[in-house]
C-alpha cells in the first residue's frame, strides 16, 4: 500500500460500494423476545430462511428461544414439524408455553434420512416451521435446507453444536446460545451486533 | 332414454397390450385345443408380417420368428370388461355388459353433468384412449340400436326415433345382431339391409324366422321394452398383471405397478371413494407370495400419489425370488372427502399438502415414523404422553401445572459433572404402585456448572446422586 488512492477514484470506477441505509420492511416473524427482535434487522426472524442455532450444551434455553414462534404459528392454525429431535418434547410443558401441541408433528428418522426428511418438509410448503438437528451437516447440506426453506416459504431452525461456529454457513441468521445471553454471529441484511443480547432464564 | 354403446372390437388384444412393456413387437393371442392352436387376434406389428386371425400357430411362427404368443384367457377378458364397467359407472348409474364385447351406458341422465353429447363423447374417448382400449361409440334412443349402430358407424349419434328408423334401414343384415341363423338366411334371400327386412310382411317374417327376430326388430325400433342386467360395482378392487418373464428387480416392476395404481385410481374415481389400505402381492414360481402392504392414514385417490406411495414401499422390500405376477388388492375403500382449500390461497409452487407429505415420509421412513404426542393424565414422566397417528385432538387444559421440562429424556441417566445448584424442589412423585411401574422420586430443578437447567431426581430423602430426566431448554 505505497500509493495513496483517493476515495473519489475508487468510487468512480466502482470498486468501492457505499452502503446506503434504506428503511427495511418489518419482519412478519417476531421472535417473541424483545431484546433479540431489537438486535435483528427487520425486528424478527428472517422470513422463509434457515436460522442456525449453535449450542455448547443442551438445556441452555434453545427451546425457550423458539417456543414463542411455534406458539404463534400453531395458534394461527399452521402445522410445524420436529425432524429427529434428540429428546422427547413434554406435551404439558409445550402446552404451558402456548403451543397448540396437536399441530406439532414429530418425524423419527435416522441420521442419514433426517436431512432428506427435513428438506421434504421444508419444500412441501405446508409446514410453517421445521426444527431439525442435523448431526454432521456440511455447508452443502445447509445450503440445500436454506434453498428448500425459500422455495417452500417456511421457517427452518437447525440446532447444531457450537463447535460449528468457526465454519462458514449459508444460514440467513446464526445465533449462538450462551449462558443467559445470545450472540448473533451473522444476520442477513445488516451487520451482526457486536454485543451479546441478554437472554435471562426464568426464575424457578 | 338415450343409450351410448362403447364397442370394444379388440378387447382381448388391448387387455394384453396395455400392460405389455413392448406393445410394438409382434404379438398374437392363441386359442384352441393343444393339438390345433390358432391365432385369435394379432397386433399391428404381427399383421404387418403377414399374420392373421385363424392361422395355425406353427405357420405363424414360421413367418415370424420373434412372435410372442399369449394365451387368450377368457377370464382376463371378463376382468377387463368388469374394470371398464366400473370406469363407465363414473358417468352413468345404468351400465350394462350384456352385449358381448361392448358396454352400454344410459346417458340421458348424465348429459346435464357431462353434456352436451359431443363434449361427453370426447371425454369418453379420451378416457378410453388413456386406458389403452380401442373403441367405437354410438348413441341411440335404445340400447339394442346403440349396439347395432356402434358396429356400423363409429361416432354416430341418433336421438329421435324417426332418424333412428332411417339409420337402421341402412345397416347391413349381417351386422344387425339378429338372433339365430337369421342373418345368413336373409342374405341368401338377397335381403341385404335392415330396411329391406323391415319392409317385409311381419307375419311371414315371424313364421319363417321365429318370434326372436321380431322381438329384436321391435327392440331396435324402440317398440318393445328392453330388459338389461345392470352392472353393480363390487366393494373391492382386485387387479392382477401376469408377467411373461421373471422380474428380479423392483425397478422393472414399476411399469406394471403404474398401470395397476392408475386402474385403482380410475376405479376409485368411479365410485367417488378413496383407498386407505391396499396390498401388493408379488407372485413367485413355486413359493409363497410376497405381500407388500401400503397403509395410508387418510384416504387417497390421486393416481400419482398412489403410485409414489406404492413405489416407496416396494423399493424397500427385498424380493426373495423372481416375480411372475403382480396383484393389487384393495378392500378398505372409505369415502373420500377432498380437503377444502381457499379459493385464492397463495401457496408456494410445487407445494404438497400435509397428508400427502406425511404419506411420502411414511413411505420412506416407515409406518410409525410420523406421529404426534398427546398428553396423558399421569404424573410419571415416562407415562405422561402417548403417540398418536393421524389427526390429533386438541389437548384438554389441565388444572395444576408444576414446572415441567420442555425436553424429556427417553430414560433417565446419571447427571455427571460437579454438584449442581438446586433452584427449586423437591417435588415428590410417588405413584404407579397399581400397575407395576412403581415410582418414588424427589424431583429438583437444578442448574449445572455450565448453566444448563435440568430436571433431575433422587431417591426420596436423599440428595447427591442425581438422575437427569429432562432439560428446561
Amino acid at each position: 500500500m505505497g500509493a495513496l488512492v483517493s476515495l473519489d477514484t475508487l468510487l468512480a470506477d466502482r470498486r468501492l460500494w457505499r452502503g446506503q441505509p434504506t428503511a427495511r420492511a418489518a419482519s412478519t416473524e417476531p421472535s417473541g423476545h424483545a431484546a433479540l427482535d431489537a438486535a435483528l434487522p427487520g425486528g424478527g426472524w428472517p422470513e422463509a430462511a434457515l436460522v442456525e442455532v449453535l449450542l455448547p450444551a443442551d438445556g441452555l434455553g434453545e427451546l425457550r428461544l423458539v417456543l414463542p414462534t411455534l406458539a404463534r404459528h400453531t395458534q394461527a392454525g399452521r402445522e410445524v414439524a420436529l425432524v429427529a429431535p434428540p429428546y422427547v418434547p413434554h406435551p404439558r410443558a409445550w402446552l404451558a408455553a402456548g403451543v397448540a401441541f396437536e399441530r406439532v408433528h414429530l418425524v423419527a428418522a435416522d441420521a442419514r434420512q433426517a436431512l432428506w426428511a427435513t428438506e421434504q418438509c421444508l419444500r412441501a410448503g405446508c409446514l410453517s416451521a421445521v426444527l431439525c438437528w442435523p448431526p454432521q451437516a456440511d455447508d452443502r447440506a445447509l445450503r440445500r435446507l436454506q434453498v428448500a426453506a425459500e422455495s417452500g416459504q417456511s421457517l427452518a431452525f437447525a440446532f447444531r453444536d457450537a463447535r460449528a461456529a468457526a465454519n462458514a454457513s449459508p444460514a440467513a441468521l446464526r445465533l449462538q446460545v450462551e449462558r443467559e445471553q445470545l450472540r448473533v454471529l451473522k444476520c442477513r441484511g445488516g451487520l451482526a451486533p457486536p454485543a451479546p443480547v441478554p437472554f435471562p432464564s426464568p426464575l424457578h | 332414454m338415450l343409450w351410448a354403446c362403447v364397442l370394444l372390437p379388440h378387447l382381448a388384444l388391448d387387455t394384453v397390450l396395455r400392460r405389455h412393456p413392448f406393445p410394438d413387437q409382434p404379438l398374437a393371442l392363441v386359442t384352441g385345443p393343444a393339438q390345433r392352436r390358432v391365432l385369435s387376434a394379432v397386433n399391428a406389428a404381427a399383421a404387418a408380417r403377414g399374420l392373421h386371425r385363424g392361422q395355425a400357430i406353427a405357420a405363424a411362427q414360421a413367418l415370424c420368428g420373434d412372435l410372442q404368443a399369449v394365451d387368450d384367457d377368457p377370464a382376463r377378458r371378463e376382468r377387463a370388461r368388469d374394470f371398464l364397467a366400473a370406469w363407465a359407472y363414473r358417468y352413468s348409474s345404468q351400465v350394462s355388459t350384456e352385449v358381448p364385447g361392448a358396454l352400454l351406458l344410459e346417458v340421458q341422465g348424465s348429459l346435464g353433468l357431462f353434456g352436451p353429447w359431443p363434449a361427453f363423447e370426447a371425454r369418453l374417448r379420451e378416457d378410453l384412449s388413456a386406458l389403452g382400449f380401442r373403441h367405437r361409440i354410438a348413441l341411440a334412443p335404445n340400447a339394442a340400436a346403440a349396439a347395432v349402430l356402434a358396429g356400423c358407424h363409429d361416432g354416430l349419434a341418433v336421438t329421435t326415433p324417426e332418424v333412428l328408423r332411417g339409420a337402421l334401414s341402412q345397416v347391413p343384415v349381417a351386422r344387425a345382431r339378429l338372433p339365430g341363423g337369421a342373418a345368413p338366411a336373409l342374405e341368401r334371400m338377397a335381403i341385404r339391409t335392415l330396411g329391406q327386412v323391415l319392409a317385409l310382411p311381419r307375419a311371414s317374417l315371424g313364421q319363417r324366422f321365429g318370434a326372436g327376430v321380431l322381438a329384436h326388430l321391435d327392440r331396435l325400433l324402440g317398440q318393445a321394452h328392453e330388459t338389461l342386467a345392470l352392472y353393480q360395482p363390487p366393494d373391492f378392487f382386485d387387479a392382477k398383471v401376469e408377467l411373461n418373464y421373471d422380474v428380479e428387480s423392483s425397478q422393472a416392476l414399476l411399469f406394471p405397478l403404474r398401470r395397476l395404481t392408475a386402474d385403482l385410481a380410475a376405479y376409485l374415481a368411479g365410485r367417488d371413494g378413496g383407498v386407505s389400505r391396499f396390498v401388493l402381492r408379488l407372485g413367485h414360481e413355486g413359493r409363497d407370495d410376497t405381500e407388500v402392504a401400503v397403509g395410508l392414514l387418510a384416504p387417497e385417490r390421486a393416481p400419482a400419489t398412489l403410485f409414489e406411495l406404492a413405489r416407496g414401499r416396494l423399493e424397500r422390500v427385498a424380493v426373495p425370488a423372481p416375480v411372475r405376477t403382480l396383484r393389487l388388492l384393495a378392500r378398505e375403500l372409505p369415502p373420500f372427502v377432498p380437503a377444502s382449500r381457499e379459493l385464492f390461497e397463495a401457496r408456494p409452487q410445487q407445494s404438497v399438502d400435509w397428508p400427502a407429505l406425511r404419506e411420502r415420509l411414511r413411505a420412506r421412513l416407515g409406518n410409525d415414523a410420523v406421529y404426534g404426542l398427546a398428553p396423558v393424565a399421569d404424573h410419571r414422566p415416562e407415562h405422561c404422553f402417548k403417540r398418536v397417528q393421524g389427526v390429533a385432538e386438541p389437548a384438554p387444559p389441565s388444572g395444576f401445572d408444576p414446572p415441567r421440562p420442555t425436553w424429556l429424556l427417553a430414560r433417565p441417566i446419571p447427571l455427571r459433572g460437579p454438584a449442581p445448584r438446586v433452584l427449586s424442589g423437591p417435588e415428590r412423585i410417588e405413584t404407579g404402585w397399581w400397575d407395576g411401574g412403581d415410582v418414588q422420586r424427589d424431583y429438583y430443578v437444578v442448574e449445572t456448572a455450565q448453566g444448563q437447567r435440568a430436571w433431575a431426581f433422587c431417591a426420596p430423602g436423599e440428595t447427591g446422586a442425581y438422575m437427569l430426566h429432562g432439560w428446561f431448554a
